[in-house]
């Protein structure tokens, strides 16, 4: 202790505050400050990127979220629409079919009737030119038979007789 | 004798290539001197080293005819003696010569300034008992001698070796953080050095204030914090270099550094902290009374034991350095020098290690007291 205090020299003490008071006062004004200052605005710079590219990733997030979203409702009512369509589709069918059926059916019955006109008509038709016929063949026959007496004769019996059985 | 010359050859290779330059001025006298002379030759060389210095003297040696020779260059002398005197330190010849301002003498011995006559006459005042004798200022400055001269000390604020290492520090840092600084202008992020040093002023930050001091509050402690931790790294650095000088273990640095602590610690002092020391809560009132000297005394032991442990642990290291590095020169052997050599290698490596532990202690106790300082009541 007392060759720590012999060894003591004031100037060095003296010299070794001034100089330390110094370059602490320098530092601080030139180095010190400007380096703490460029460090801690680069950390806060680094800290609000990272906070907006949290935010960002957060934000797309929530846009793939709502996409998803909306996708999914397009597909449902895509599907809605799908199904009604069909729907509508076999109701117009099965209507055209019924529509049809009555149609078909209505149409048969006036061939039908047209048809049973048409034959009756024919069949009237055929009966007169048959009738005509027969006379016309009967005109003849009974010219041809006429011209004879005997033959005339005949005949009256024949058609008499005929007639009787009838 | 052959094995012998060539081990002294290669101590003397070595200590060039470690370049402990100096220990070469023992080479010349080795030959005629015993291996007890030898001993309290380093030990001489081991305190001269130790101690700070008039001159800047790079290395020395001890010519045939036994002149010393010294290589280096002076430094001015300042004294405060009845006004200022001022003259070169070339003219007290390294102690062998006297110097002459203003029609006072004054002579060198044991590293300090004394008030002489015009020969330079030291006269001891016989303490320890012993009786009184005088020593011609001319002869051997180095025998260690226990009794003090009775010549006025003149007060001397002399720019001695230290200083002028100090100097060369504090513009070393001053450019180096300036560069640092400046070069944030243009770049956010570091280049060059301040690749290296801006991880260390975040430690600083992050490691030594912020969790000592608290998030709030550390911000006016910073440059204190980062100039002492800078201040004694590199210089316990420097220190360890062949042409460092050693400033740490001059009890008067870590005296000052101590100090700065210390001030700052009390006039930072809130509240809290002065209650804490005069009138300790959640103690009865007789333990109160008891508390309040040991906290007061507690307030210059905390700073006092960074004083002593900083210049301890510096002094330490360069005492037992420089001791192994002799004792290249007792063994001069094969044997013992190679192992004293290899021992001193490592003791280097441990020393790099020990200068930056200091500045971390050193500036981790100061920023723990900032923290007791301002610390808040939370009872």
């Amino acid at each position: 202790m007392e060759k720590l205090i012999e060894q003591f020299s004031f100037g060095l003490f003296f010299w070794q505050l001034l100089l330390f008071v110094g370059l602490l006062l320098l530092l601080r004004k030139y180095a010190w400050k400007p380096i703490l200052g460029a460090v801690e605005k680069r950390e806060e710079g680094i800290k609000d990127a990272l906070e907006a590219a949290e935010a960002a990733k957060k934000e797309m997030q929530n846009v793939t979220a709502d996409s998803e979203k909306l996708l999914k409702e397009a597909k449902a009512e895509r599907d809605v629409l799908l199904k009604e369509a069909r729907e509508i589709k076999e109701s117009i069918i099965a209507e055209a079919k019924e529509q049809a059926q009555i149609e078909g059916d209505k149409v048969i019955k006036q061939a039908q009737a047209t048809i049973e006109a048409e034959k009756k008509a024919a069949v009237a038709d055929i009966k007169a030119q048959v009738a005509n016929l027969s006379i016309e063949i009967a005109e003849k026959v009974i010219k041809e038979e006429l011209s004879n007496k005997d033959k005339q004769l005949k005949l009256v019996d024949d058609m008499l007789g005929d007639i009787k059985l009838n | 004798m052959r094995y012998s010359f060539f081990s002294k050859k290669l101590v003397a290779v070595t200590l060039l290539i470690t370049g402990f330059v100096s220990a070469q001025s023992h080479e010349g006298e080795e030959v005629e001197t015993g291996a007890h002379d030898l001993k309290t030759q380093i030990k001489e060389y081991i305190d001269h080293h130790l101690l700070d210095s008039h001159d800047f003297t790079l290395y020395s040696y001890t010519t045939d005819e036994g002149e010393h020779k010294y290589i280096g260059f002076p430094l001015p002398v300042i004294l405060w003696d009845n006004g200022l005197k001022v003259f070169s330190s070339a003219q007290l010849e390294h102690g062998e010569g006297v110097a002459e301002a203003g029609g006072n003498y004054y002579a060198l011995y044991h590293n300090k300034i004394y008030k002489t006559d015009a020969e330079g006459t030291i006269n001891f005042g016989g303490h320890h008992g012993e009786e009184t004798h005088e020593e011609d200022a001319f002869g051997e400055n180095l025998v260690v001698d226990d009794s003090h001269p009775s010549n006025e000390k003149p007060l001397d604020f002399s720019i001695t070796k230290n200083v002028v290492f100090i100097i060369f520090v504090g513009l070393l840092m001053f450019l180096m953080f300036r560069g640092v600084a400046n070069n944030y202008k243009k770049n956010s992020l570091p280049k060059g050095v301040g690749r290296v040093l801006e991880p260390l002023v975040l430690f600083v930050r992050d490691e030594i204030a912020i969790p000592n001091i608290g998030d709030h509050k550390y911000k006016k402690y910073m440059s204190y914090l980062l100039t002492v931790f800078f201040f004694v790294w590199i210089i316990n650095l420097l220190g360890l270099t062949p042409l460092g000088v050693n400033v740490t273990n001059n009890i008067a640095v870590t005296f000052a550094l101590a100090l700065i602590t210390y001030l700052i610690t009390t006039f930072s002092g809130n509240k809290n902290y002065w209650k804490h020391i005069f009138w300790m809560p959640g103690v009865p009132a007789p333990m109160k009374i008891i508390l309040a000297p040991i906290e007061l005394l507690g307030t210059f032991i905390k700073p006092f034991s960074l004083m002593i442990r900083l210049y301890a642990n510096i002094t330490a290291g360069h005492v037992v350095l420089m001791s192994i590095i002799g004792l290249m020169f007792i063994f001069q052997n094969w044997i013992g020098s190679p192992l004293s050599f290899v021992l001193a290698f490592a003791l280097s490596l441990l020393e790099l290690l020990v200068a930056a532990l200091q500045a971390y202690i050193f500036t981790m106790l100061s920023a723990l007291y900032f923290g007791m300082a301002v610390e808040e009541d939370h009872h």
